[in-house]
């Protein structure tokens, strides 16, 4: 299910690749349990191909790392968060659709 | 889905939108038992992988847009996207579902996503070892009652009467289960906490209030109609607002079908919305076949 262009990232790499990014970065937080996040990650991967070099997508698995979903009290998933500069700008949670992401993205850009 | 793959089976050109992620209901159903064909069962999301597989075969079209209204003329049927856009077609197949009941108490919304919850399978393994609650009484209710007691330690229903409506099978695995309690003739009138669920508000029948402890609320109180697109008075629905079909899923305007868990009836289950879905396609090819 690992795409290409989606980097899997665990909680002590969160910091250095999402919130000290050059660029806007989206986290999908997912576990292997969950039916919607199967779902969408197709969504997921073909994003991350479309907006290479423009943000930065990546999903973390949150049966291996309880740490950052226990900061932001993620007790949903999919739950869908992007940070621009550090800070959250958006998020959404639930398997929604792909137009729904990219009007997400592109308000970010 | 599967007026979809019906229809892309017969070479109708036909498009399936879709505002989230094909699935629906379905998707967040953790274990279906009793969809024939599959023997041991399975989850919904592994069944909905086998349609949309099935569906790509058929090579079906697929738009992921969401429609915010819909205009009904006997010779045109036209959608128009919250992104702006607009399809024409000459038959349409209704499909739209429900989606999970609130009960619109205090705290409720502030709290989803923070301990508030209307999916089991989604959210229960965030509650490992918590002692939660689940509101209903329905198949629902009771099924996601039994699935949560693989994680919490202790799992309460609050159901408003004082016997359960879900399907006998489930109550007996239920009331058989030492991790599940129930509260019987009471509500939850509030969801309360800080920067998560910390303890619900109970008031039973006869009008007496109590606060329990829970870091988790299941709401599974039943379906409501995803229907604010549609011209219900043109279509004709029900007092609850699921459209109205005949036995060929025809609604009283021509050309227009209605599947699944958007038509009013009384069975909600997988294997019938999937019935629906052949007949409504079937429908429509008829329909489209006048036009020749």
């Amino acid at each position: 299910m690992a795409g290409e262009n989606v980097k899997h990232i665990t909680d002590a790499e969160f910091d250095e690749y999402v919130l000290k990014g050059d660029v806007p970065s989206l986290v999908d937080f997912w576990a292997p349990w969950c039916g919607p996040c199967k779902a969408i990650g197709p969504v997921i991967e073909e994003l991350a191909g479309e907006y290479a070099g423009k943000v930065q997508i990546t999903k973390m698995n949150v049966d291996d790392n309880p740490t950052t979903p226990g900061k932001y009290s993620i007790r949903a998933i999919p739950t869908i968060m992007l940070f621009k500069g550090g800070e959250i700008v958006d998020q959404v949670t639930g398997a929604v659709g792909k137009t729904q992401l990219i009007a997400m993205l592109n308000k970010a850009l | 889905m599967t007026a979809g793959i019906y229809a892309a089976r017969d070479r109708l050109q036909v498009i399936l939108v879709e505002k989230g992620v094909v699935g629906g209901q379905v998707l967040v159903t953790d274990w279906i038992d009793n969809y024939p064909g599959f023997p041991e069962g399975l989850s919904g999301s592994d069944l909905i992988e086998k349609m949309a597989a099935q569906a790509k075969r058929f090579e079906l079209e697929t738009k992921n847009e969401n429609v915010v209204k819909i205009e009904l003329t006997e010779a045109k049927k036209k959608l128009i996207f919250e992104s702006g856009g607009e399809l024409t077609c000459k038959a349409l197949i209704i499909c739209t579902g429900a989606r999970p009941n609130k009960l619109g108490i205090p705290g409720e919304r502030e709290l989803t996503g923070k301990g508030v919850s209307y999916c089991a399978t989604c959210d229960g393994p965030f509650f490992r070892n918590q002692e939660i609650f689940v509101v209903g009484g329905g198949d629902t209710a009771i099924q996601e009652a039994d699935f949560l007691t693989k994680f919490a330690s202790k799992v309460t229903v609050i159901h408003r009467r004082d016997e359960l409506r879900a399907t006998k099978v489930l109550q007996e695995k239920a009331l058989a289960n030492e991790r599940i309690e129930f509260i019987w003739n009471s509500n939850v009138v509030a969801i309360e906490g800080e920067k998560e669920v910390e303890r619900v508000r109970i008031r039973s029948n006869n009008g007496e209030e109590s606060e329990i402890t829970a870091s988790g609320v299941f709401i599974l109180i039943g379906t409501i109609p995803n229907n604010e697109m549609l011209p219900l008075e043109q279509l004709g629905a029900d007092e609850f607002g699921f459209v109205i079909t005949d036995d060929d899923m025809c609604t009283k305007v021509p050309g227009v079908m209605a599947a699944g868990d958007i038509r009013s009836k009384t069975v909600r289950q997988v294997v019938n919305a999937a019935g629906e879905g052949a007949v409504a396609a079937i429908a429509a090819e008829h329909y489209l076949n006048q036009w020749e």
